[in-house]
C-alpha cells in the first residue's frame, strides 16, 4: 500500500471502479430545496458528468421520499438494474432508513444507498441560486464517489433479555415499571431513597384540579410495592452498566438498611422509640423531623425504615439500640452490610426525575437569609394535611398566620443568571399555591410574574379561577425582598420591590410572607449518571433525547429510554406519558426477542493495533476493551454505535469504520472537490 | 560489462545519511556487489549522466532512490531513472514524504534563498545572491533551478516500492537486499507493487517494550528537567512521543534509548495524513475540558510544526504552506 497520492492529485487510495450502475435521485421537498437549488439541472448534469463514473440515471422529483418516488427509485433498480443509489434529499438522520428500505424492497442491500444533503447543508444555508446548485452538484458527486466504495452489510441480530430496569421510582418511574409489570414481564425498580413516590410524594393538592397528591399517588405505589412481577430496590444504587440493548448487565448496590427485610412487620414501633430526632432536609424539605430510624412518610412503599447510621446514637456513641430492644420481631440488625447485586436486563428506563433550584443563589430574594421567604417544597409540605404544620399555612414561627403572601414567580428560570430555560411548571404551581393560601387564611396574595405561562388542558381555567378568587397579579421581575422598611406600613414586613411593567412604576410591596416558585433544575448527579448509563446531557444538564420532536423518550444509546423529569422539566401529565411510551417502546423490543442493530461498526485490525491504548478511554459507548495478553484493543461490535471517535483517533490507522472507513470518506472529500469531473461538456 | 542485474542509487535533497545506512550494512554491500552491477551511485562512484541517458529503458533492475525533489535537476533524475529502472524504490524519509527538507515547503522559494544567503548566518554585505547560469568565454555555465515546493518522489515519477526512515535503519536494508537476491534466485516473490517494504505493520509502540495505561495526559513536556521513568510510555509522562502514530520497523530505537520517536519511520500503513493523525490522537488523551486548561497544556508543543510534520510535510494532504503551494 502506498502512504501517498501518488502523482495525481488525488487523495484516495484505492482505484475507483467504473462499473457500477448508479441512479441519482434529486429532491425538491417541495420547494424547500427547488427554492434555492435547480434540481433539474442537477439531476441533468449528474447524468451527463457523471456518467464515466457509473451513474446511468438522474432523476429529480417533488417529494423523493413519498410513496410514488420510492417506487421510482424501486422501478429503477429492477428496470436498470441499478447497484448504487444515490438520493440527494434531506438529512440522513431524517430519510436514510426510508431509502434504504425501498432499495431492500427492490433486492437492493440497503447500505448500497447513500442519502447525501441538499437541504440542511445547501439550500437552506444559502440563498444565491447558482451558487447553491453548484454546491448541490458538488455534493452529489461526492455521494457518487462514495456510493462506489460501498459494500453490502448485513445487519447484527442480537437477543432481547425480557427483564428491565427503571431508575428513579418518582411518577414517571412508577408508571414505566407498572405498564411493563401489568403486560407480563418483569421489572427491577431501582430507587435510591427509602421509600418509592419522588416528589410527587412531597405534595398536596395537584394543579390543576387539585386532587390530592397522595390520593392518586399512593395506590400507584402499592401496586407497585405488592405487583409480583416487580423487584422494588429502594435505597439502592445503580453502580455500572456493562453490555448493550437486549443484554445490560447492571450491578446495583443495595444499601444496608440494618433492617432485616424478611422479618419486618412495618409496625415502626422503632420509628416511635428511637431517641434521635433528624431534621428531614429530603422528604420534608427541611421543616419537620424524622428520627434516625425512619420512614420518610406513612405511606412509604415499602413500609421497611432505614436506619441512618450517619445520626444513629448507637453508631455514633456506641450505646442505645432502643430500636432493637422494641422490635417486636428482631428485625433490626446493626451489622447488615451492603449487597452487590448482578441483574441481567434487556432494557433500561431512566426516571430520576430533577432537584429543586437552590433558591439561595438568588441573594436578592433573601433565602436562607429571611425567614418568611419559602421555597415551593417548603410551601407544598406547609399545605400538606400530613406536614410538619398539619396543613397550616403558618410563618417560621410555626403560628402566625399571614394576612398578607407574595409568590414569585420563575425563581432561577428565565434568568442568564440561573437557568436560561423556563422550568414550565412554576406558573402552575405559583397559581396552586395563590389558591391554597388564599382558600385557607383568606389572606391578600399577589403573584409576581413576567409572563403567564399556562398552556396544556384546562390550566388557563385554573388561572382565571385564581383571578376570580381575587389574586393580585402584578406583572413584572421582583428586584429584591428585603426586611428594611422605609415607610412606616413596612414596618415589620417583608417588602417585595418590583417594577410593575404594566403600572408602569416601581411598587413596593408589604407583605409577611414570600413563596418563591423555584424552577426546576437537573439533578445534582446528572452528569456522573449520564456518564455511567453512556448517555449525554444538554448544556444545561437535562439528558439529551435521540430527537426532540420525533423521539423523545429514546436515547442515542439502544435499549436506554428516559422518562419525566429527567429529559427536562414537565408537569405530572406528561411524565406519565413519557412513563408509559418508554415502557411501550421496551415491550416492543421485548417482543421481538431478538433485533437488529445497525452494521455500521468500528473494528481494530489486530495486527496493526499496537496497543498503544489512545483508544481505550474514548468511546462513548464504552465498547473498547484492551486486551493486556495480546496487547491489543478491541471494539465490541454490540456496543459500538459507530460514532467515529477512536477511528479518528487511532494513530495507527488501526481502527476502521464498515461505512465510514478513510477510503469511504476520502473519496467523498475527492467527488466533493469535482477531481473527477471531466472536462466540461460544451453544449 | 558484466551480465550481472544492475543497481543504481541517487541522491536529490537530502542529507547524506541514506548512503551511509547502505554502507553500514557491512559486510552485505558486498553481497549487492557479488550480486549487482553498479552502474550508478554518484556517491559511492564516478558516474556521468549521460551515461545514464545512453542507457536502455529499463536496464537497471534496482534503484534505491533518496532525497526529495526540490531542484529541476533532482525532477530531471527522478524521470531518467524511472525510465532506466525496472524497480524504483523510493528510498529514506526525504524520498518518500520529504523529511526535514520539506519542512522547507513552510516558505517560497525567495524566502528560502533570503535566509540563506542575507541572514545571520550568511555575513553578505554585496548583497551577492547566486545566479542560476552565467556566461563566461567558454559558454554559458548552469547551476540547477530550485523549484517552488520540495515534492516527494511519487509526486513526480511512479514509484514501486517505499523504504521508510531517517535513514532506513541497516538490518532492514539488509533484509530487503537479501529478498531481492532471492527473488533472483528464484526463491522469492517480490511484494505487490505499492507496498512498503523494509518495516513494519504497525507502529513503534508496538515494538516498544515500555508499560502503558490508559493514557490521560495533563501536561506536555521536555525530556530534560524532569526524572523519567525508564520503564512507563514516554507519551504517559507527558513527552510528546510521536511512536503512536509512527511506522513500525526501527525497534523502537528513540524510545529504548529514553527519547521520544519523532516520526521518522512516517505513517502507519493506510494512514494518509501522519500529522494529522498524531494532532487527533495527541488532542484525544488531552484531559482538560476548560479552554484555558487545553490552552496551557497545548502550550507545552512549542512548534506543532517540527512536532507532527517534520518528516512528513511534503507528503502530507498540507504539503505545502500557502506561499509556497501558491507558486507551485
Ligand atoms: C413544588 C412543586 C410542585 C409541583 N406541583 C405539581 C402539580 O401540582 N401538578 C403537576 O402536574 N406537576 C407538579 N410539579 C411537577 C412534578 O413534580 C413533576 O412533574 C414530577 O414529579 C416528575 O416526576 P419524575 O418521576 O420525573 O421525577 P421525580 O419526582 O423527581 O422522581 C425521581 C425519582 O428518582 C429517584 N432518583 C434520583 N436519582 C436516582 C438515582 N441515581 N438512582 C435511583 N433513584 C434515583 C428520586 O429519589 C425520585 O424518587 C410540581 C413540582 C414542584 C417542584
Ligand atoms: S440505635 Fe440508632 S436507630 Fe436504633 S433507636 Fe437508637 S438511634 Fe435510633
Ligand atoms: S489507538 Fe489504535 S493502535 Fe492504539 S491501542 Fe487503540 S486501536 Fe490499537
Ligand atoms: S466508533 Fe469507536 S468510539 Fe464510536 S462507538 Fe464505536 S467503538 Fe466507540
Ligand atoms: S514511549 Fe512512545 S513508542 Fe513507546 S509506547 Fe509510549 S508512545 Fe509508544
Amino acid at each position: 500500500m502506498t502512504q501517498h497520492g501518488g502523482t495525481s492529485p488525488k487523495l484516495a487510495l484505492s482505484e475507483s471502479k467504473g462499473e457500477e450502475r448508479i441512479g441519482v435521485y434529486v429532491c425538491h421537498c417541495g420547494t424547500n430545496i427547488a427554492g434555492v437549488v435547480d434540481v433539474q439541472e442537477v439531476a441533468e448534469w449528474a447524468a451527463a458528468q457523471l456518467e464515466h463514473r457509473g451513474v446511468v440515471i438522474g432523476r429529480e422529483y417533488k417529494f423523493m421520499c413519498s410513496s410514488l418516488g420510492q417506487e421510482l427509485i424501486e422501478k429503477d433498480i429492477k428496470e436498470l438494474e441499478l447497484t448504487r443509489v444515490v438520493v440527494a434529499a434531506c438529512s440522513p438522520h431524517l430519510h436514510e432508513h426510508t431509502f434504504r428500505t425501498a432499495c431492500k424492497n427492490a433486492g437492493l442491500n440497503p447500505y448500497l444507498c447513500e442519502l447525501v444533503s441538499i437541504r440542511e447543508q445547501v439550500s437552506w444555508v444559502h440563498t444565491d441560486k447558482a451558487a447553491a446548485t453548484a454546491k448541490a452538484k458538488a455534493v452529489v458527486s461526492g455521494g457518487v464517489e462514495r456510493v462506489i466504495r460501498h459494500a453490502p452489510l448485513e445487519p447484527l441480530r442480537v437477543p432481547i433479555h425480557p427483564d428491565t430496569l427503571v431508575v428513579g421510582g418518582g411518577i414517571a418511574g412508577i408508571q414505566s415499571a407498572l405498564e411493563i409489570a401489568d403486560a407480563g414481564y418483569h421489572v427491577y425498580l431501582v430507587e435510591r431513597e427509602p421509600s418509592i413516590g419522588g416528589h410527587m410524594a412531597q405534595f398536596d393538592k395537584t394543579f390543576p384540579t387539585l386532587d390530592c397528591s397522595a390520593c392518586i399517588l399512593t395506590p400507584k405505589m402499592v401496586q407497585v410495592g405488592t405487583h409480583p412481577n416487580v423487584t422494588l430496590l429502594t435505597w439502592s444504587e445503580v453502580e455500572k452498566v456493562d453490555g448493550f440493548v437486549g443484554n445490560f448487565t447492571v450491578t446495583v448496590r443495595k444499601k444496608a438498611r440494618k433492617v432485616i427485610e424478611d422479618l419486618c412487620t412495618g409496625c415502626g414501633i422503632c420509628q416511635e422509640k428511637c431517641p434521635k430526632k433528624v431534621i428531614d432536609d429530603v422528604y420534608e424539605a427541611g421543616l419537620g423531623y424524622r428520627k434516625a430510624v425512619y420512614t420518610p412518610f406513612p405511606q412509604a412503599v415499602p413500609k421497611y425504615p432505614v436506619m441512618d447510621v450517619e445520626n444513629c446514637t448507637y453508631f455514633e456513641k456506641g450505646t442505645c439500640k432502643a430500636c432493637e430492644k422494641f422490635c417486636p420481631t428482631n428485625a433490626i440488625d446493626f451489622k447488615q452490610q451492603d449487597e452487590i447485586l448482578t441483574l441481567q436486563v434487556g432494557n433500561i428506563v431512566l426516571a430520576t426525575g430533577y432537584d429543586l433550584f437552590d433558591a439561595r443563589r438568588v441573594t436578592n430574594y433573601g433565602y436562607g437569609r429571611l425567614p418568611n421567604v419559602f421555597t415551593s417544597l417548603e410551601f407544598e409540605r406547609l399545605s400538606n394535611a400530613a406536614g410538619p404544620t398539619n396543613g397550616n399555612i403558618v410563618l417560621r414561627d410555626g403560628k402566625t398566620t399571614p394576612k398578607a403572601v407574595g409568590i414569585v414567580h420563575c425563581v432561577g428560570s428565565r434568568d442568564r443568571n440561573f437557568n436560561n430555560y423556563c422550568s414550565v411548571i412554576c406558573c402552575m404551581q405559583g397559581l396552586k399555591f395563590a389558591h391554597l393560601v388564599h382558600e385557607r387564611t383568606g389572606a391578600i396574595v399577589y403573584n409576581f410574574y413576567i409572563d403567564m405561562r399556562t398552556a396544556y388542558k384546562a390550566y388557563d381555567e385554573f388561572y382565571q379561577r385564581v383571578l376570580e378568587e381575587g389574586t393580585l397579579f402584578v406583572r413584572g421581575k421582583v428586584a429584591e425582598i428585603t426586611d428594611v422598611p422605609r415607610r412606616p406600613d413596612e414596618d415589620g414586613h417583608l417588602i417585595v420591590q418590583v417594577e410593575d411593567t404594566l403600572a408602569g412604576k416601581q411598587r413596593r410591596i408589604p407583605v409577611d410572607m414570600v413563596i418563591l416558585s423555584t424552577g426546576l433544575q437537573p439533578r445534582y448527579d446528572a452528569k456522573e449518571t449520564a456518564k455511567r448509563f453512556g448517555l449525554s446531557c444538554s448544556s444545561d444538564g437535562w439528558f439529551i433525547e435521540k430527537h426532540p420532536k420525533l423521539d423523545p423518550i429514546s436515547t442515542m444509546t439502544e435499549g436506554i429510554y428516559i422518562a419525566g423529569c429527567v429529559q427536562g422539566p414537565k408537569d405530572i401529565p406528561s411524565s406519565v406519558a413519557q412513563g408509559a411510551a418508554a415502557a411501550a417502546r421496551v415491550l416492543g423490543k421485548i417482543q421481538q426477542k431478538e433485533i437488529s442493530i445497525e452494521p455500521v461498526r468500528a473494528s481494530v485490525n489486530q495486527d496493526q493495533c499496537s496497543g498503544c491504548r489512545i483508544c481505550n478511554n474514548l468511546c462513548p459507548y464504552n465498547a473498547i476493551s484492551f486486551d493486556e495478553d495480546r496487547g491489543v484493543s478491541l471494539v465490541n461490535a454490540a456496543l459500538c454505535q459507530g460514532c467515529g471517535t477512536c477511528v479518528a483517533a487511532c494513530p495507527a490507522g488501526a481502527i476502521s469504520g464498515t461505512a465510514f472507513s478513510n477510503d469511504q470518506i476520502l473519496s467523498q472529500i475527492e467527488g466533493l472537490l469535482l477531481l473527477n469531473i471531466d472536462e466540461p461538456v460544451t453544449a | 560489462m558484466s551480465d550481472k542485474p544492475k543497481f543504481a542509487m541517487y541522491w536529490a535533497a537530502s542529507c547524506g545519511g541514506c548512503e551511509i545506512a547502505v554502507l553500514n550494512t557491512n559486510e552485505k554491500i558486498l553481497d549487492v556487489d557479488a550480486n549487482f552491477d553498479v552502474v550508478f551511485w554518484p556517491v559511492a562512484m564516478d558516474a556521468k549522466y549521460k551515461d545514464v541517458e545512453a542507457m536502455q529503458d529499463g536496464s537497471i533492475l534496482l534503484t534505491l532512490f533518496n532525497g526529495g525533489i526540490r531542484t529541476d535537476e533532482n525532477e530531471h533524475i527522478a524521470k531518467l531513472l524511472r525510465q532506466k529502472s525496472k524497480i524504483l524504490v523510493a528510498f529514506g524519509s526525504c524520498a518518500n514524504e520529504g523529511c526535514v527538507p520539506g519542512l522547507a515547503n513552510l516558505s517560497d522559494a525567495r524566502e528560502i534563498v533570503h535566509t540563506a544567503f542575507n541572514t545571520v548566518s550568511t555575513d553578505n554585505p554585496k548583497q551577492v545572491y547566486p545566479m542560476t547560469s552565467y556566461d563566461v568565454p567558454e559558454g554559458e555555465i548552469c547551476i540547477p533551478k530550485i523549484l517552488p515546493t520540495l515534492k516527494t518522489l511519487d509526486q513526480v515519477v511512479d514509484v514501486d516500492y517505499y523504504m521508510p526512515g531517517c535513514p532506513p535503519e541497516s538490518h532492514q536494508i539488509a533484509a530487503v537486499i537479501d529478498l531481492v537476491i532471492q527473488v533472483l534466485q528464484g526463491k522469492a516473490e517480490l511484494p505487490p507493487k505499492g507496498s512498503v517494504i523494509g518495516a513494519g505493520n504497525s507502529t513503534v509502540c508496538d515494538e516498544c517494550q515500555r508499560a502503558r495505561n490508559v493514557k490521560t495526559i495533563t501536561s506536555f513536556n521536555r525530556i530534560f528537567g524532569q526524572e523519567i521513568d525508564p520503564d512507563l510510555c514516554l507519551l504517559e509522562q507527558g513527552i510528546p512521543c510521536n511512536g503512536v502514530a509512527t511506522r513500525s520497523g526501527c525497534n523502537a530505537r528513540c524510545p529504548t534509548a529514553g527519547a521520544q520517536c519523532i516520526g521518522c519511520y512516517g505513517p502507519a500503513e493506510g494512514v494518509v495524513d501522519y500529522g494529522a493523525r498524531l494532532v487527533s490522537a495527541f488532542a484525544s488523551v488531552i484531559d482538560a475540558k476548560e479552554p484555558d486548561e487545553i490552552d496551557r497544556i497545548l502550550d507545552g508543543i512549542p512548534d506543532p510544526a517540527g512536532q507532527f510534520y517534520r518528516f512528513n510535510l511534503a507528503g502530507s494532504l498540507l504539503r505545502a504552506g500557502k506561499s509556497a503551494w501558491e507558486k507551485a
